[in-house]
């Protein structure tokens, strides 16, 4: 922690944003009817989510994210 | 199915699972452990998904829609935080030697024994309803092999003689397993590899298990997703799962309770913190194991879908589907392998908790209760006794969930089982949490919280369960204990808008949070609750456990034999041995030369033994060795306070040293320039001291004979005279270019500049040394590019230094003289004097730019006409320079850039090309002519 200064907010950040994404009221956004090739919109959106959290948490975590 | 073949498989895949338990085992004793590695470490970490996500995230799906998620999505988060929150776990849990999760709270605590029980009593209550849960889906598994899937599916099971047997045999096996795989060692060290390496195959096994009948359902039994989904929804009572219709209050509720599961579940604690290997594996998992949730929810709903779309809603239940499916299509061998992966999903499950668990029991529970009588027994092998007490509490863990089944786990569905002990664990965060991040937290206050919010947990969520049994009148729930209508378990003070679960959730973690921090703030804290506050809050900070040794918690008069003694009853006479020595060798100093222990190597002692019987019991084993030092509070407050006050003053010491270094360079370098300068300043005064007395004593010493004899002859009067005339004339010269030196090294104003034709200036120039040139039978080679534009300069400035040049290639000529003026074609005009006298050599030439430096001391001249020069062109943004001619004499050249013109501020490129008449006029422009004649 005390190594990577920014690691810390940064990881709360994606926290915060997750909580967003996966909560009231952004997803009723996307709790409409409709698909996108054949799968409903809904599920689309919450893998999709789910996939870009773990992406942006792997680059933050493999060490990728901490410098700059 | 056959029964044989289904009994053969399970239990080949048992022995599979030992075989794989003792190569790890086996790796890690020769010290090429396969456990040391992110990958297991993430893969051991998915111990969370148990039969509740194999079985149960459908059968909640077919019902819910997505309602599954948020138990994914909880640990999800978290993982984001486990680097921060998870590393400060494990950091301390390592230093601290924690065996479980209520180690971990009873040492924050100040070693706590009352704390470590009570979390290990709600623990093992907690999680009572999730190994129930496993055991259910196995039995269900089972029979459902047995039989296929029927119209009965598991309403009515509980009823049937069968579900009894079965689920009773499936305890006893799993009891088994868990006892042969948890407490198979006698040496009771935290760590179990072998156990951790299973853990990560059951966990690529179910995975692998719950992708195969996903693929198979999506496109084998539909032509694809879209198919599915399309299909699903044309039936009105699917079409509905693939919007939002819960409340958002429940979904929100679900993923707070699973945050908090993914951390302290007593299992999760086990493989996270306790067999972490190394703590950098934590940053491959915060990514992998989220990822290994995403994928094993990948198919969920399609076989949701699928199961409602085939059987119809109700006719089976959708906690089966999984099964149901690959059975009903007669795909027995995929049938095979999905009940192998329900097998490892509980198993594995049932093996981490019921180590994790009995590890509390025996540590937390048991132990510091027989403790004393132990000690005081002499009983020579703690040990074995240990291992006993863990068995005996694997039975009963088993037992109590088995006994949870019959009676009540029957109707309800996997996942709500499995949310009331999420609820349960919940409970630990404040207390766990709070004394991370917390220094003012309490035992008291822990302690508070914990009964507080377990009381509610328990009114709100399992008691409900249990009206079904008649254990608890039905009326008690529906109409409230005694008719009070606002007890009511499932809506305490009416609250009746939220589910059972996020209600019971609301109600327990406000009693929880508040009790905390209410008690915590009215203080109390022991001493040794105040350092182990400050070894958990600032483990960060802490380089090693003996930060803090200025504290004295011990009187050193205990003799190292009764220490050694101790610790040979609980580990061993070889263990003891070997970290005995390897803790002398660590201080450096000899084994035998001690005799009695002091406190650093009590403080080993006591964290060595809590690796094996835990934190509490250790104090307690200690303390009945060694004396406790009378210290209070206070002291413990104030001698921590000095120290991380004296260690926050050295760090602001030590930047301010810092800083004071760097400007104390900056202020010599600086010294440094100075004294350079002033040299250069004394030497110029000496040197124009010198330049001006010479010709001073000249005309002084004429001036002498003069008045010293006025006899002398006219002719000689009058060459006298001429002497000291010119010798004035040549002081008069010297102080003006002095004085000219001091205005432009001032830095003139650029007021005095106009538009100049440079061509004209160059024949001007050339022409006023006409009569010179003649004496001396000098040819003039002039060459101009006539293209030169009207360039913004100083006349006056310009014409003196193109004189000079000129007086002092006349001076050295031998009878030729060039002058150039040429353009540059990156926009500076070139302006070269050359002659081919004698040249100056390559290194005299910086030196005939400064100041009284005549490269000759016998050349004439005052040694300021070539500095004076460099000064005008530097001032006009060019360079002056020396090169050797093409006639081997010196040639000078100055270059100005072109562009000058351009910042004309009135466009007076054409304006009269003379200085500007109310310009401060420079000195004499022919001060610095020095002709041969002056000489």
């Amino acid at each position: 922690m005390a190594r990577e200064p920014l690691l810390a907010p940064r990881l709360v950040l994606l926290f915060l944003v997750g909580c967003l994404l996966f909560g009231y009221p952004l997803m009723e956004l996307f709790s409409g009817s409709g698909t996108l090739a054949g799968i409903p919109v809904f599920y689309v959106y919450l893998f999709v989510a789910w996939a870009a959290f773990i992406a942006v948490l792997a680059w933050l975590a493999s060490g990728r994210g901490r410098r700059r | 199915m056959a029964p044989w073949l289904i009994v053969v498989t399970a239990g080949g895949y048992l022995g599979l699972l030992f075989a794989v338990a003792w190569w790890g085992d086996r790796r890690a004793e020769r010290g090429r452990s396969l456990v040391a590695n992110p990958w297991v470490y993430a893969l051991s970490l998915a111990v969370y998904c148990t039969a509740w996500t194999f079985y149960g995230s459908v059968g909640r799906a077919a019902t819910d829609g997505v309602g599954f998620l948020p138990i994914y999505l909880g640990p999800t988060l978290t993982a984001a935080l486990s680097l921060l929150v998870l590393r400060k776990i494990v950091r301390i849990s390592k230093r601290e030697r924690i065996t479980s999760i209520a180690d971990f709270v009873a040492s924050r605590y100040g070693k706590s024994r009352a704390l470590g029980a009570l979390v290990t009593v709600i623990a093992v209550l907690g999680v009572v309803p999730y190994i129930a849960l496993q055991l259910k889906a196995v039995a269900v598994s089972f029979l459902l092999m047995l039989d296929g899937p029927s119209a009965s599916g598991l309403a009515t099971a509980g009823d049937s003689a069968a579900f009894v047997r079965t689920s009773l045999g499936v305890t006893a096996v799993m009891a088994l397993f868990a006892i042969l795989f948890g407490t198979r060692h006698l040496d009771l060290t935290e760590r179990h590899e072998g156990l951790v390496l299973a853990v990560a195959f059951e966990s690529v096994v179910k995975l692998v298990a719950f992708l195969a009948v996903g693929v198979w359902v999506t496109y084998s039994l539909f032509a694809g997703p879209s198919d599915l989904f399309a299909r699903a929804e044309a039936v009105p009572d699917l079409a509905r799962l693939m919007r939002f219709e819960g409340s958002w209050g429940t979904w929100s509720w679900m993923v707070v309770v699973s945050m908090l599961a993914i951390l302290f579940l007593p299992r999760q604690f086990q493989v996270a913190v306790v067999e972490n290997v190394d703590e950098a594996h934590l940053e491959r998992a915060a990514w992998l194991f989220p990822l290994y949730l995403l994928v094993i929810n990948l198919f969920v709903l399609p076989i949701a879908f699928a199961g409602s779309l085939r059987f119809g809603t109700g006719s089976v239940d959708a906690d089966t589907f999984v099964l149901s499916l690959p059975l009903a299509e007669g795909q027995e061998a995929l049938a095979l392998l999905v009940f192998l992966g329900g097998l490892s999903a509980a198993t594995g499950m049932v093996i981490v908790e019921c180590v994790a668990l009995s590890t509390m029991v025996s540590n937390d529970l048991v132990l510091p209760l027989i403790l004393r009588q132990t000690l005081d027994r002499r009983d020579p092998d703690v040990g074995r006794l240990l291992l006993t007490v863990r068995r005996v509490s694997i039975l009963v863990i088993l037992g109590l969930g088995q006994l949870y089944l019959l009676a009540t786990a029957l109707e309800a569905s996997l996942v709500s089982v499995g949310l009331i002990s999420f609820a349960a664990v919940a409970q630990l965060a404040p207390a766990i949490l709070g004394g991370l991040y917390w220094r003012g937290a309490t035992r008291r206050g822990a302690l508070v919280a914990l009964i507080a919010g377990v009381v509610v947990w328990g009114y709100t969520l399992p008691l409900p369960t249990l009206s079904t049994t008649g254990w608890v009148s039905a009326s008690w729930v529906d109409a409230g204990p005694f008719g009070v209508g606002w007890l009511r378990p499932t809506a305490l003070f009416g609250l009746d808008a939220l589910d059972p679960i996020a209600h019971s959730m609301f109600w327990s973690l406000l009693v929880n949070v508040g009790c905390f921090i209410a008690v915590s703030s009215r203080g109390g804290r022991s001493a040794l609750e105040v350092r182990q506050a400050r070894r958990f809050v600032d483990v960060f900070r802490q380089t090693g456990p003996g930060d803090d040794t200025a504290l004295r918690l011990w009187r050193a008069d205990t003799p190292v034999d009764t220490v050694r003694s101790l610790l040979e009853r609980f580990l061993g006479v070889e263990r003891t041995q070997t970290a005995l020595a390897a803790h002398c060798a660590q201080r450096k100093i000899e084994p035998g030369s001690m005799r009695y222990a002091d406190e650093e190597l009590i403080e080993f002692a006591e964290r060595l033994l809590a690796g094996t019987t835990g934190a509490a019991s250790a104090h307690v084993a200690l303390a009945s060795v060694a004396t406790r030092e009378p210290v209070s509070v206070h002291e413990v407050v104030h001698l921590l306070d000095e120290t991380s006050r004296v260690l926050a003053t050295s760090r602001e010491l030590e930047d301010k040293s810092r800083q004071l270094e760097d400007a104390s360079a900056r202020l010599r370098e600086a010294n440094k320039q100075l004294r350079a300068l002033d040299r250069l300043k004394d030497d110029f005064l000496a040197t124009m001291a010198h330049e001006l007395r010479t010709p001073l004593t000249s005309i002084r010493s004429f001036t002498e004979i003069l008045h010293d004899n006025p006899d002398l002859s006219l002719e000689e009067r009058q060459r006298f005279l001429s002497i000291v005339l010119k010798e004035n004339e040549r002081l008069t010269r010297l102080i003006g270019q002095i004085l000219d030196l001091a205005k432009i090294e001032a830095g003139e104003s650029a007021a005095t500049r106009g538009a100049v034709d440079l061509v004209e200036l160059v024949h001007e120039a050339v022409d006023s040394i006409a009569r010179l040139v003649e004496e001396r039978g000098v040819s003039v080679a002039l060459r101009v590019d006539d293209e030169t534009p009207i360039l913004w300069l100083d006349r006056d400035r310009i014409l003196q230094v193109l004189l000079n040049l000129l007086s002092n290639a006349l001076k050295w000529s031998d009878g030729w003289i060039g002058v150039d003026l040429s353009l540059e074609p990156d926009g500076h005009v070139l302006v070269a004097v050359a002659d081919d006298g004698p040249g100056i050599a390559e290194d005299d030439r910086p030196r005939v730019f400064e100041k009284f430096r005549q490269v000759d001391g016998s050349a004439p001249g005052t040694g300021l006409g070539l500095p004076i020069c460099r000064g005008i062109v530097e001032s006009h943004g060019g360079t002056i320079w020396i090169e050797t001619s093409e006639r081997g004499g010196a040639r000078v050249t100055f270059r100005l850039p072109l562009d000058d013109l351009s910042s004309d501020p009135a466009g007076l490129a054409t304006a009269d090309p003379t200085a500007d008449p109310t310009a401060d006029p420079p000195a004499d422009p022919t001060a610095t002519f020095e002709g041969p004649s002056h000489g």
